[in-house]
């Protein structure tokens, strides 16, 4: 059974619908003053559109949206390039490893002090932020999946008279796909995590500065407004590498 | 295409030589842990190796695997489970020398000549065994080789279909006039289809002649039947 329609079923939603059943009856029976700090699920449904009515949300989604498209897309081609050398030949694997696994288990938001001393906090910062958080994962896993491609493949591959490099690019990287794209299914909903923190801390523009602004405001309604879009582009990133794979494996996998 | 094999060394082999001779199917057969496999794959180039290696009298020892124009069906086929049939059997077809419609044109002629035309677009994993083999032989066939090399290509099958594509195998082979030569454990096989036999033990080439030569000496056979990790002295009968 393929990844997607494992993950997939009716029966997920029914929970979904109780809590969000629960959470509308919990805040409406609570007193008139405190559902300003815990807002009904139809009073974020309403603000959410609101939010995007006004244009408001678009102003800060966009920007961030692209943050998250530009840094994962690069941070994506870095880390397979890198780690399809890495797994492909082992010396470039040794050579690597080592200073990868130095700098891998350093938060990507650790980086974040550094980076604003470096490259100031402009437009640049998120996405390196990003770049950083999807990187090191998609390299490694890319790497793994590349070594770990059945030998027998390649041997067929050089006694049909492929080169090395067109070995590599039409059996050992799309045999290595399923690898490549579980890390980037993971990333693509790491990297808005990230994205968020920055602009909680450090970024005046997006949908982590709109979260910031609203707390400054005491404006729960917005904040949860602002979760839901953040869970949902989560969802949406994550469910769009899993149909990607789909289609790139259909029929082999 | 004549091959020579002398005095090849490796993790396997101990000093093995043999002579392939042009145009002829030469079965090479042993007790697991031989160096059969190991054989074919000093010839295709897959392995490394000391002693020297001759096509057509030309040392090719230094030539990489991709140079040497050999087709190699594997033990285990090894056929590439995300490309479909198609694109597994033009797999070693590629331009200049291939154009796309002579591509095309080669990739159907191989489909139907080992009559699986009605496969191509199928992936290796919707494959029964025996379809599987054929695509294999298919896939090697398809560039033109100088040598087939083949590795228990039968293995998987059935008895029936065993005997069936093995007599297929027999006749495209003289039919094609290329040289062949494949490892089996089956006896009968090799009896069967070979022109020649030749026994391995050891990581050395024990003996080689015609199947009846080499098949019923009593030397070989004792070596066949009672497989040891001891190189034998030699099969008297095949001198």
């Amino acid at each position: 059974m393929n990844p997607a329609r494992r993950h997939w079923s009716p029966w997920g939603l029914v929970p979904v619908a109780l809590a969000l059943g629960m959470w509308e009856l919990a805040a409406r029976l609570a007193p008139v003053e405190d559902q300003a700090l815990f807002p009904p699920f139809s009073a974020v449904v309403r603000e959410l559109y609101d939010l995007a009515r006004s244009g408001v949300l678009a102003r800060n989604f966009l920007p961030s949206l692209a943050r998250v498209l530009v840094g994962l897309l690069a941070g994506a081609l870095f880390g397979i390039l890198i780690g399809a050398a890495m797994g492909w030949r082992r010396r470039v694997g040794g050579a690597l490893r080592p200073i990868l696994s130095l700098l891998y288990p350093i938060p990507a938001l650790g980086w974040l002090p550094l980076l604003m001393l470096w490259i100031g906090v402009d437009e640049l910062l998120p996405i390196a932020i990003v770049f950083i958080c999807s990187f090191f994962p998609i390299c490694y896993t890319t790497a793994g999946g590349v070594e770990g491609v059945d030998p027998r493949y390649i041997r067929a591959a050089r006694s049909l008279g492929s080169s090395e490099l067109r070995t590599l690019a039409t059996v050992i990287l799309p045999l290595a796909l399923p690898a490549i794209f579980t890390g980037l299914r993971l990333e693509a909903g790491m990297a808005w995590r990230v994205i968020i923190a920055a602009e909680l801390v450090a970024i005046p523009t997006g949908i982590g500065a709109l979260l910031m602004r609203a707390e400054s405001l005491v404006r729960v309604d917005t904040i949860i407004a602002c979760l839901v879009v953040l869970s949902i582009m989560c969802f949406a990133f994550e469910r769009t590498f899993l149909l990607l794979e789909r289609r790139l494996t259909a029929g082999w996998r | 295409m004549r091959i020579e094999l002398r005095d090849i060394h490796n993790f396997a082999c101990q000093g093995a030589g043999l002579e392939v001779r042009s145009g002829e199917l030469l079965a090479l057969v042993g007790p697991n842990g031989a160096g059969k496999t190991t054989l074919l794959q000093v010839i295709a180039g897959l392995v490394p190796h000391r002693g020297r290696v001759l096509f057509d009298g030309v040392e090719v020892q230094a030539l990489p695997a991709r140079a040497r124009r050999v087709g190699f069906v594997f033990q285990d086929l090894a056929l590439f489970p995300h490309l479909d049939v198609a694109a597994n059997v033009a797999y070693g077809l590629r331009p200049p020398d291939w154009p796309a419609a002579a591509r095309s044109a080669r990739v159907e002629e191989l489909l139907a000549l080992l009559g699986v035309p009605h496969l191509r677009a199928c992936h290796p994993v919707r494959l029964s065994g025996g379809e599987q083999q054929r695509v294999a032989l298919a896939r090697a066939l398809a560039p033109r080789p100088r040598l087939l090399l083949l590795d228990e290509p039968l293995r998987s099958l059935d008895p029936e279909a065993r005997a069936v594509l093995g007599r297929e195998l027999r006749l495209l082979q003289r039919e094609l006039g290329t040289t062949t030569l494949f490892v089996t454990h089956d006896l009968d096989e090799a009896a069967g289809l070979a022109d020649r036999v030749a026994l391995m033990q050891a990581g050395r080439v024990q003996c080689v002649g015609r199947p009846e030569e080499v098949l019923l000496a009593p030397p070989c056979v004792q070596l066949l039947e009672a497989p040891c990790t001891e190189p034998a002295g030699g099969c008297s009968a095949c001198g």
